[in-house]
């Protein structure tokens, strides 16, 4: 006999969701999975360890790092000055928040370029300061660093919210200076929203192709990320060697994002 | 320590949260700011402690002008009406919040500090959950580890925010009393703000009664249920009801009640304030009724209907009132304002 249980639709809701899943996550995947392996071996293994694709691995996964790191002060910053304080225009910014989301990715990719390019408006003054940032590495770091900020606001303003001000004024009443109330208090309540803002803008960014392809130049060896060797692979018709490369990018994300998961549960330890 | 409040102003957009506010409670008194909400009770306790700061007046501690001086540096002990316990933080390392981060040369030892945390936790009674996280406790727990958290950087001062608002009937009956204990043993000077009447009467030694940012008045208990300051006052204590009567030399007049003195109260027209303890009911043909008897553990609450109106009354000695028995009503005293 079945149990009974307060939550019925067990069953069918766990059903669904594996179809879900199977349909538009694993089967494609194992399709990635398995397609490279026509190959061999070795020629997966020469595939993905081409000096080109090395580049461009590390170029996608340090330049996304880097972005969400980068991403991570500045979107608490902004999350803070939304939900602390009052300000006009308070809900303009709350909405502008989001438009890296909406906004087609090769808009703003087109936009980014316009603005950085060696003539362009922040490109000109910076240029006359010796830094070049469209058509380089750097480019691609301020692109991932634009489709990524929502992530962090967006997983630490809720928290940041529910925390209120209650806690930094306990720790001043306690005798904390401001910066003791943001260390001991604020930032590790927010840990676990940080760290799955990073992941989560980290991940967006490592997939990221159509607002980094303008502003990258995709000087091979250089500025070329891993998804846009993807692509001209495809357009080579050399389907295998582009899942090869897909493979080796989802094995690294997931390791990654292990990772970070693994440091969330840390810092969550005591929070249910 | 000795606090002082004068003229203390606080606006929000156009809106006075205190509007002139002057207080002075003496060392070792335990205070309950009891108002309406609204009324400007919280924006004075945080004033204090220094979490809010006024547009104009004074605060003054042990004589001290507290204008200047922050709110860590003020050492009095605050408990936040949600207790805002750090929910990252185990039990232990709350309460040691506030010694952990002193400057090196007045923190003490890690031995020290351990001792001094199983002392509160003896003191809140709750021993042996020094390593449970807040998430994990009772409310009356969380309010315990609150109070300690506060009492661990020693303060002279201890201010309460709704201290028993958000705790079941029982558990804040039990605290209260524990809680003025605790004040007593301490030699702390206490201030809390509550909304709940009968907690300002029984544990304050004397009560600041506010409305519309400003303390109307500010008295012993017996003092505010003998003589109100004003009619709002009468109506707000001691479950009075508003009669409405008329004053001639001296005396009320009901129109359904026998009349009662109403001294130094000029003639026309006035609101009489009736507390149950001040009728009288007894059996008898009268013009009253019993709308109502139910027995608690205090005795019969009495409800009579009396010329359209529903009193509540004491029942005479002895008598066990029917509902529908004819009654008659005495009223032995009462407040009276003009209207």
């Amino acid at each position: 006999m079945r149990r009974r249980d307060a939550l019925p639709g067990l069953g069918l809701t766990l059903g669904i969701t594996w179809l879900w899943l199977g349909l538009i996550v694993l089967v494609p995947l194992s399709a990635l999975a398995i397609r490279p392996w026509e190959l061999g071996l070795a020629g997966v293994w020469a595939s993905v360890t081409e000096p080109r694709v090395l580049a461009s691995l590390r170029l996608s996964f340090g330049a996304a790092l880097l972005a969400a790191l980068v991403d991570l002060p500045l979107g608490l910053l902004v999350a803070w000055v939304v939900v602390r304080y009052r300000f006009p225009g308070r809900r303009l910014l709350d909405a502008a928040i989001d438009l890296p989301f909406a906004l087609p990715t090769a808009v703003a990719g087109l936009a980014l370029t316009a603005l950085y390019a060696p003539n362009g408006w922040l490109g000109a003054p910076l240029a006359a300061m010796g830094v070049t940032v469209a058509f380089t590495p750097l480019g691609v770091v301020v692109a991932l660093a634009f489709v990524g900020l929502p992530f962090i606001v967006r997983m630490v303003e809720p928290v940041l919210r529910d925390l209120g001000p209650e806690a930094e004024e306990a720790a001043a009443t306690l005798g904390a200076t401001r910066w003791q109330a943001w260390r001991l208090v604020v930032l590790p309540a927010l840990g676990p929203a940080l760290a799955s803002g990073l992941a989560l803008a980290f991940a967006r960014a490592v997939g990221e192709y159509g607002s980094v392809i303008f502003i990258a130049g995709n000087r091979p060896m250089e500025s070329e990320i891993a998804p846009l060797l993807i692509v001209a692979r495809l357009e080579q018709y050399d389907y295998a060697g582009a899942a090869a490369l897909g493979l080796a990018m989802l094995l690294l994300s997931f390791a990654l994002l292990l990772a970070f998961g693994l440091v969330q549960r840390w810092l969550r330890r005591g929070m249910a | 320590m000795t606090i002082e409040v004068r003229g203390l102003m606080r606006r929000y957009g156009g809106v006075a949260a205190l509007d002139g506010v002057a207080l002075a409670v003496g060392q070792g008194e335990f205070v309950a700011l009891l108002g309406p909400s609204g009324s400007g009770k919280t924006t004075l306790l945080r004033s204090l402690a220094g979490l809010e700061f006024p547009d104009a007046g004074e605060v003054l501690i042990d004589g001290r002008d507290m204008a200047q001086v922050p709110a860590r540096e003020r050492g009095i002990g605050f408990v936040f009406q949600n207790y805002a316990l750090f929910r990252h933080m185990t039990v232990f390392e709350n309460i040691a919040f506030g010694l952990r981060i002193r400057p090196r040369r007045q923190r003490p030892g890690r031995a020290e500090i351990a001792r001094r945390v199983e002392e509160l936790l003896a003191l809140v009674r709750l021993p042996g959950l020094e390593a449970r996280y807040p998430e994990q406790l009772s409310g009356g727990q969380r309010q315990r580890v609150a109070l300690a958290r506060a009492l661990a950087i020693e303060p002279r001062v201890l201010l309460l925010d709704e201290p028993f608002g958000a705790l079941d009937a029982k558990v804040r009956k039990e605290l209260r009393l524990w809680l003025r204990g605790l004040h007593d043993r301490l030699g702390l000077t206490s201030l809390f703000v509550t909304h709940d009447q009968d907690e300002a009467l029984e544990l304050a030694d004397r009560v600041a009664v506010m409305r519309d940012g400003r303390v109307v008045q500010f008295d012993t208990p017996e003092v505010l249920l003998a003589r109100p300051a004003d009619a709002g006052v009468a109506g707000f204590l001691g479950d009075a009801a508003p009669v409405a009567c008329e004053v001639r030399g001296g005396q009320a007049h009901f129109a359904a009640l026998p009349p009662v003195a109403a001294e130094g109260v000029r003639d026309g027209r006035a609101v009489a304030f009736l507390r149950p303890v001040d009728l009288l009911a007894e059996p008898g043909a009268g013009a009253a009724r019993v709308a109502a008897a139910r027995q608690d553990g205090r005795g019969v609450r009495l409800t009579v209907e009396l010329g359209g109106m529903l009193l509540e009354a004491l029942p005479a000695q002895g008598w066990v009132p029917q509902r529908g028995e004819a009654c008659c009503v005495r009223v032995l005293g009462a407040r009276v304002f003009p209207a």
